[in-house]
């Protein structure tokens, strides 16, 4: 008698192992790509696309490109033009302005010794298990902010002061996008409040002030504050260009912070209002001990977003005049010796901007779980 | 407002001091902050006075009749030259803007269904081509994908001589593209008037067939008999009269290409990136949208014995579309104002012209940053005008 014709008693048959079509290799092939002829098409299809887009592009970022050497000879073909892959070389020949523009090679520290704060304080802030976090979210707020003023500008406590026109690369797009965010934080705040307020002129203005900035491009506003700002003020007041600039990302980002905060102040529930007005706290006292609190914690995805949203608008500033990440690329492709490479320099922005818009995006995908404690 | 509701027979409330009062305090802060606004905008515009003043630059918008005297280098519906006005130059901008935005926003809806789609899809690598698509294209600033389609890609491609040939209909070279343009000849009325007539002839027949379907529940094929009615009818038109229709094509001539339609460069590579980029949001609208109809919906029709097309199209897109829709409105929104960036690669929108050539010629930087944020406050609030009709329309209906 064979297993299979033995007789069991009812319920006792042990489990068949499944049909083999639906495990393994096999069956996760059939299961995901080859479902259905519809379903064997489209999976031949992707597979030509890939095969047509991904060989070409790894193809001149890494395996045909040039990687070893400090000039443009590496970069050259037999005819003296440009390879037709990507050129390193470039890169690292322009890395120090990309970085940080044309700040003085010797007065670099200042702003490396900012890096390393702003990255231990964030990595604390990250971290669950440090303590302190309060602290060291208010320090980083805060001082740290007046700190940098210091540092960057120079022009007091014995050092040099360094023009805002030196300034460039990456450095410039986290100042602007730091300066962006951390100065809207509280003007959005306020707008949020006020647009919720029973004031009715108070809440017209924060409305007519949150619509007009949500509702016109970035760009027409940082050409208001580089042609309009200096004809409103006083006659031989004459401010920075980069203090213009970042004015106007300032009241453009606070629209759209004051939205996400009024997200969070929507949330939540009227009996939190109630309580704490029960218990005689003033509006004042209210808002900062009892909701703030929770609608900030609320909202702190929806801030990120903001960033990373302005984080990939301060690339506009180029069209202003300010030597940005991308328009140090751009400059850096202008020079003689690297006519010709400027896709590769676009390559590299890409990379770094990607890189740190994913990276926070993910982190902020990784906040909305961790802080979705509701049903 | 707690002062109103307390009923008459008790005794009133004891009398507060003027500054506790919350009808006193929100008065003075009202009148604070009006007071504070007025100040300062006094303040500002008795500057600008001075400084204007003193700089020598005219104010007022006289300067829209004067003579331009630039050229534009793209205007595909008006004729414009230099001897034409600083308002007819701005019209020229925002026609161009317009047109740039109509493009990018039906490409970009089309990108982000197909992505949204595709990346739900059961099949493995589809959704995952799909989630790299989306994950490149939101990370990445939109400028730098303008200038990489524009510099690295349209820039990039050979000379004319050396065109990429579409099916020897369409050419893409370093100059732009050139795509046949249509050639209308007398008594192409009469097929524009059947088209016409057709799509309205549709639009009864769909609103009888809902009627119909309401009441009887019969269901009529609507679709199909609307997509023989356009084809048929337009045809019949065109035979009758001879086919009035020609094409232009482009054709290469010494260096260039000569007739058909021109897309200079920057129009195509603007295009491109807004819809590419806008697309990827879209995407993941879509996605969202579609994954908030629950899975019982569709198996309530189903055990119902509809079928999954219909169950598609009468069950969960409906449904889908009430989340998906504020969310696109916005991304609508989001593309006609991002279209700007294209004063980067000097393709002649209203920034460019407006803000940038006529600011610099006038130096009139008040009223012409004015009428450029003007412009783009107006279509924000018409496209959301538009989209909340459509919303109202697509929103769930209340007892």
């Amino acid at each position: 008698m064979t297993d299979q014709t033995r007789q069991y008693e009812v319920g006792m048959h042990p489990d068949m192992p499944p049909p083999a079509s639906t495990v393994g290799l096999y069956g996760w092939l059939r299961s995901n790509l080859f479902s259905s002829p519809a379903n064997t098409f489209f999976t031949i299809f992707a597979a030509y696309l890939v095969y047509a887009l991904f060989p070409p592009i790894l193809n001149w970022l890494i395996f045909d490109a040039a990687w070893v050497g400090t000039d443009n000879t590496v970069c050259k073909n037999e005819t003296g033009g440009p390879i037709g892959a990507a050129c390193w070389p470039f890169v690292y020949a322009w890395f120090k302005p990309f970085m940080f523009g044309f700040y003085p090679d010797e007065e670099l520290w200042r702003i490396k010794l900012t890096y390393w704060i702003f990255g231990i304080g964030t990595l604390a802030l990250m971290i669950p298990a440090v303590p302190f976090k309060k602290w060291v979210a208010l320090f980083l707020l805060i001082p740290f902010p007046v700190l940098c003023y210091f540092l960057y500008v120079g022009g007091s406590f014995g050092l040099e002061q360094i023009e805002t026109s030196q300034w460039g690369g990456l450095f410039l797009t986290l100042v602007i996008a730091i300066t962006g965010i951390v100065a809207s934080l509280p003007i959005g705040i306020l707008l949020a409040l006020g647009r919720r307020s029973n004031m009715p002129v108070v809440k017209a203005v924060c409305i007519a002030f949150i619509e007009l900035w949500r509702g016109v491009p970035l760009i027409s506003v940082l050409f208001m504050s580089s042609v309009m700002f200096p004809l409103f003020m006083p006659e031989g007041v004459n401010f920075d260009k980069l203090l213009r600039a970042l004015v106007g990302v300032t009241l453009f980002s606070s629209a759209y912070m004051a939205e996400v905060v009024r997200g969070g102040l929507q949330a939540i529930p009227k009996g939190q209002y109630e309580g704490a007005q029960a218990l005689g706290l003033n509006f004042g006292k209210m808002m900062f001990f009892i909701v703030m609190p929770q609608a900030l914690k609320m909202v702190i995805p929806g801030i990120v977003n903001t960033f990373i949203g302005l984080f990939k608008d301060t690339t506009l500033v180029g069209i202003i005049g300010l030597f940005d990440l991308l328009g140090m690329v751009q400059t850096g492709a202008t020079n003689k010796d690297w006519l010709g490479y400027l896709t590769t320099g676009f390559a590299f922005a890409t990379i770094v901007y990607w890189v740190f818009c994913f990276g926070m995006s993910q982190y902020s995908q990784h906040l909305e779980r961790k802080l979705h404690t509701g049903h | 407002m707690a002062i109103d509701t307390i009923p008459q027979d008790q005794p009133a409330p004891p009398k507060v001091a003027l500054i506790n009062d919350p009808r006193a305090r929100a008065l003075f802060f009202q009148v604070l902050v009006l007071g504070t606004i007025l100040l300062l905008g006094g303040i500002i515009i008795n500057n600008t006075m001075d400084n204007l003043a003193s700089q020598g630059i005219a104010s007022g918008f006289g300067f829209l009749n004067t003579t331009a005297g630039f050229a534009i280098g793209y205007s595909p519906f008006l004729e414009y030259d230099e001897q034409n006005t600083y308002g007819y130059a701005l019209i020229v901008g925002i026609l161009n803007t317009l047109l740039v935005a109509f493009i990018g926003i039906i490409m970009a809806t089309i990108i982000g269904f197909v992505m949204g789609v595709a990346r739900l899809s059961k099949n493995w690598l589809i959704s995952t081509l799909a989630h790299i698509y989306i994950e490149m294209m939101r990370n990445i600033p939109l400028l730098l994908q303008i200038f990489v389609w524009y510099f690295g890609v349209l820039r990039a491609l050979p000379g004319p001589r050396q065109s990429v040939d579409i099916g020897g209909t369409i050419f893409v070279n370093n100059r732009g593209m050139f795509v046949p343009a249509p050639v209308f000849e007398p008594g192409f009325g009469l097929v524009t008037a059947a088209i016409i007539a057709s799509i309205i002839g549709i639009i009864v027949l769909a609103r009888w067939s809902k009627k119909r379907m309401e009441l009887t529940g019969q269901p009529f094929p609507v679709f199909f008999t609307s997509l023989g009615v356009i084809i048929v009818v337009p045809l019949l038109a065109a035979a009758i009269m001879g086919f009035p229709m020609t094409w232009d094509y482009a054709q290469l001539t010494g260096f260039n290409f000569v007739g058909g339609s021109e897309l200079p460069p920057e129009l195509v590579a603007l295009a491109v990136a807004l819809a590419t980029y806008t697309g990827a949001f879209i995407a993941e609208i879509v996605r969202a949208g579609i994954q908030s109809v629950s899975q019982g919906q569709t198996e309530a029709s189903y055990a119902l014995g509809i079928k999954p097309g219909v169950t598609l199209r009468m069950v969960v897109i409906p449904q889908a579309l009430r989340v998906i829709i504020p969310p696109l409105t916005s991304q609508y929104l989001n593309l006609t104002k991002n279209s700007s960036l294209a004063a980067a690669i000097a393709y002649p929108d209203i920034i460019l012209v407006f803000a940038g050539t006529v600011l610099m010629q006038t130096g009139q930087a008040v009223e012409i940053i004015a009428i450029a944020m003007a412009f783009y406050l107006v279509v924000s609030l018409l496209i959301s005008l538009l989209m909340n009709w459509y919303n109202k329309k697509m929103a769930l209906v209340e007892r």
